[in-house]
């Protein structure tokens, strides 16, 4: 990012007409403006707007009254939720389910690139991407309503368990909380694996050839030169990827647990998203300053996150993000 | 002799190696296919039939039926044209701004470019919630149970504006000050130079908003949920989730419930409904695959 930023004040102070002056720059550049600043506006109104509403969380927030008539509370509104059992399992959950995307969808993405990388049949290799690029373009009403196929206690799962004797009656995969983490965790890696090896693949081609000749000279086999070479070589796009994913652990989604939940799986399935949720629509009257406190919550620590692997990441010498 | 020796073991690793290779691979895409093509196969069973479920990747009993039922149905067609013209519409008008905004920020002479780019990457990593965005577009834009909700809220993404700049900084500076010798400022420079050489970074860039703005339900669920004109084809699909649930939950499929089960089971038509919404999308991406996996990335790296 800031990398960015550099680059673009050298340049601008290398501009010549940077001496008439900062304003008569700008009307010069009045085109320029058009351009921008109508996304400039919405993205301060649409993005940045929103976090006004933060304010709402130390409210005892009534929608009729609004911002300016709501009674300020101060912290209540999060000493409630943390009083909450529910609201502790959420954050658990959360962790839990970004946790094991993280680590299975990174390996086997990676795992799939390496695969992918040692085809030397081009179409083969075109093939294969064009299948496992197709689950990430489904949507995830349909996903999930495959999953319930799948699943279910007469789906093929239940079915091949059932055939090799691994176990005496069908599973409840749906309806029981302990598996649904590992569930989202499988649907997930299936939807993404293949659309995530396009950067490590990208990564792969760019690495010189003459470093396989190299290592192939010096006696290294195929799985030497795999070790040795392509994984190196993929290092920095990991952990650029790795910092990027760790400030996002707060976001499991809610889309596939609010589709997939039930009452059997509450448990295990309410991320902070989900729980923000159901207690500001859930009920009649809608509590929105609960969820507007565990949504703030979630965001502040998902920054803390990303600043702490941005600093752990550049004190281990490594290529940052910030 | 070293020399000699070498080739003649490699070779034998490397027969073994692409083959297993090419054996797993054979089985992910498998893997990958399996789950569509049971969907597939649900849709053209016969209703019945269909809720005693185990069904591979075949239709036991065929049957069109529910398809026949989608035809029929005018809330199926409804939700279709809603979902058209919200992609449609939607995928424009990104594309215009986005890329407008992506070319003035690819100008290194444009004073305001570190200042802009730098708030645009933020909102990237700063997001205020479900609940303050809610209350933003509900309460103060007054944009609930309109149409344009499902507009005006999904303009921007930083992502692809990344994307199309990189896009546009790749291309010869040449271009540009040639335009501008011959005296074209720098609306006309992008609108007649810049946009037609963009053809595949905006191809790429619609594909992600488009898929993005056909597969979404959540926001008709927040917003539109009591308007029914307005429900769009994948919002029709989560209420038939919601309705085979349970069955699905349920340990055995009970007599009584296959026999108060209406004629088509709606699992059928559920499945129906999943074909008849994925096909447009699964047709169009492998001919812009080598387009996003460029884009892509592209976007990631300088992102």
């Amino acid at each position: 990012m800031i990398r960015i930023g550099k680059t673009a004040k050298a340049e601008t102070l290398a501009v010549p007409n940077r001496k008439k002056g900062f304003f008569r720059t700008l009307g010069g550049q009045w085109q320029l403006m058009v351009m921008s600043v109508p996304m400039l506006l919405y993205v301060l109104l649409f993005n940045y707007g929103p976090l006004w509403g933060w304010l709402t969380a130390f409210q005892d927030y009534q929608p009729k009254l609004g911002l300016a008539g709501s009674k300020w509370v101060g912290l209540d509104n999060f000493k409630f939720l943390f009083g909450r059992e529910d609201f502790i399992l959420s954050i658990r959950n959360t962790l839990a389910m970004s946790l094991i995307n993280l680590v299975f969808g990174t390996i086997s993405s990676i795992l799939l690139a390496v695969l992918l990388n040692e085809v030397r049949n081009r179409s083969f290799k075109r093939t294969v991407q064009t299948v496992t690029y197709l689950p990430h373009f489904l949507s995830m009403v349909i996903v999930v309503g495959m999953a319930q196929n799948i699943f279910s206690s007469n789906g093929i799962i239940n079915e091949l368990l059932l055939k090799l004797r691994l176990v005496n009656q069908p599973v409840f995969f749906l309806g029981k909380g302990e598996y649904f983490w590992w569930l989202v965790g499988v649907i997930n890696v299936w939807k993404e694996v293949g659309w995530n090896t396009i950067i490590y693949i990208a990564a792969m081609t760019s690495i010189d050839p003459s470093l396989y000749e190299a290592a192939s000279i010096d006696g290294a086999g195929r799985f030497q030169r795999i070790l040795h070479v392509t994984l190196p070589g993929i290092r920095s796009t990991f952990m650029v990827l790795l910092i990027m994913n760790i400030g996002h652990l707060m976001e499991a989604g809610f889309e596939i647990q609010y589709l997939m939940r039930s009452g059997l799986t509450m448990k295990y399935s309410d991320t902070i998203d989900v729980f923000a949720l159901l207690y500001s629509f859930g009920s009649s009257r809608p509590h929105y300053a609960y969820g507007v406190a565990a949504g703030m919550f979630k965001s502040v620590v998902g920054i803390i996150l990303l600043f702490i692997a941005n600093m752990t990441a550049k004190a281990l010498d490594e290529n940052t993000l910030i | 002799m070293t020399a000699i020796n070498k080739p003649v073991r490699h070779k034998r690793r490397d027969v073994v190696f692409p083959v297993v290779n090419t054996i797993i691979l054979c089985i992910l895409m498998f893997v990958t296919l399996y789950p569509v093509l049971n969907t597939v196969a649900y849709s053209f069973n016969e209703g019945m039939d269909a809720l005693k479920g185990g069904l591979g990747i075949w239709p036991r009993v065929f049957s069109i039926k529910a398809y026949d039922e989608l035809l029929k149905d005018t809330a199926v067609y409804k939700a279709f044209l809603i979902s058209l013209s919200k992609t449609v519409i939607t995928t424009v008008l990104n594309l215009f701004f986005t890329s407008m905004l992506a070319y003035a920020l690819s100008r290194k002479e444009y004073v305001l470019r570190t200042f802009i780019t730098t708030l645009m990457v933020l909102t990237m990593y700063v997001n205020a919630g479900l609940i303050p965005n809610y209350l933003l577009i509900s309460r103060t834009l007054g944009l609930k149970n309109t149409f344009w909700v499902y507009i005006i809220p999904t303009m921007f993404s930083c992502f692809n504006m990344i994307v199309i700049r990189t896009y546009i900084v790749g291309l010869p500076e040449a271009l540009v000050e040639s335009a501008r010798i011959d005296g074209a400022g720098d609306l006309r420079t992008f609108f007649q130079i810049i946009l037609p050489l963009c053809l595949p970074v905006m191809a790429t860039v619609a594909l992600f908003v488009a898929v993005g703005a056909w597969n979404s339900w959540f926001d008709t669920y927040l917003y539109n949920g009591s308007k029914k004109d307005l429900y769009t084809l994948q919002y029709l699909l989560k209420m038939k989730l919601a309705t085979t649930q349970n069955s699905s939950n349920a340990a055995n499929t009970s007599a009584e419930a296959l026999a108060s089960s209406a004629k088509v089971a709606p699992i059928t038509v559920r499945c129906a409904i999943s074909v008849v919404s994925a096909v447009p999308i699964l047709i169009v991406y492998p001919f812009l695959q080598k387009y996003f996996v460029t884009g892509m990335a592209l976007g990631s790296v300088k992102g």
